[in-house]
């Protein structure tokens, strides 16, 4: 199981300001380790972000994301107290979810 | 009478199984769709646009790049935001030309959000970044060359 996310999820006057750090390797599948063999592609595929039950943000990535991939997005609709939960899929099938409170 | 009733309960049990999976899917992969595998393996901005559903994306000056470098000194953690300033932004997808694969990552932007967003991409060399946006069903790009002095991609 992966290591948790970073969330954090601020008003900013009448949006959400919600930052991410996910912890994942992101590893391109391009990469030769030591002995010269390919290092297996192990990316985020998909990222959905949902504040109340609707979704504020859904996104795709390939494996050119960066290492411990980062992302901050601005939503509206939603107050302090509210939830904000992230999940991610990665291309082998692991998932992680983790929620943040609006503060 | 008791096979049937534990053929009931199995049944049931079954669809309840079905209607949470049903809902899972509904909360998670149904909005961020299937992985788009085309998308991602096309090389360069016409082929992604059209894996993306477009046919060809017109330059536009409302889409700007926010806190993107000029130059960027290590190409693994190279910070990109894309803002669109076009009424009815829908996706955001961030492109690195020059990389093997030249999509990095789309996002959907649903009503309620702000068409803004800012991760942080791999780059393998100095490279046009492309922003695509799709609004309205038509897609728009604007692009940027951000010079990389330390590859991110290969080590």
């Amino acid at each position: 199981m992966a290591d948790p996310m970073r969330i954090r999820a601020q008003m900013a006057g009448s949006m959400v300001d919600v930052r991410v750090l996910m912890a994942h390797e992101m590893e391109t599948g391009q990469r030769r380790d030591a002995a010269g063999k390919i290092v297996p592609a192990w990316y985020i595929q998909s990222v959905t972000a949902t504040c109340n039950g609707k979704t504020v943000l859904s996104a795709q990535w390939g494996p050119a994301v960066s290492k411990n991939p980062f992302l901050s997005f601005r939503f509206s609709g939603a107050k302090a107290g509210d939830k904000v939960i992230v999940t991610w899929t990665d291309n082998k099938g692991d998932k992680r979810t983790d929620e943040a409170v609006i503060s | 009478m008791n096979r049937r009733e534990v053929l009931k309960a199995s049944g049931g049990t079954t669809v309840m199984a079905l209607m949470i999976s049903v809902g899972l899917l509904k909360s998670g992969d149904a909005a961020a769709q299937e992985w788009n595998k085309n998308a991602f393996e096309a090389k360069n901005l016409n082929d992604t646009v059209k894996a993306l559903g477009g046919t060809a994306a017109t330059e536009s000056k409302d889409i700007t790049f926010v806190n993107a470098p000029d130059i960027a000194e290590n190409g693994a953690v190279v910070p990109v935001g894309v803002q669109s300033k076009i009424p009815k932004t829908e996706m955001i997808a961030i492109l690195v030309e020059k990389n093997p694969n030249s999509l990095s990552a789309s996002f959907t932007i649903p009503d309620g959000t702000e068409a803004t967003v800012s991760t942080r991409v791999k780059m393998g060399q100095t490279s046009n970044v492309h922003a695509v946006v799709k609004a309205e069903g038509k897609f728009y790009y604007a692009t940027k060359e951000i010079k990389v002095t330390l590859g991110g991609c290969g080590g």
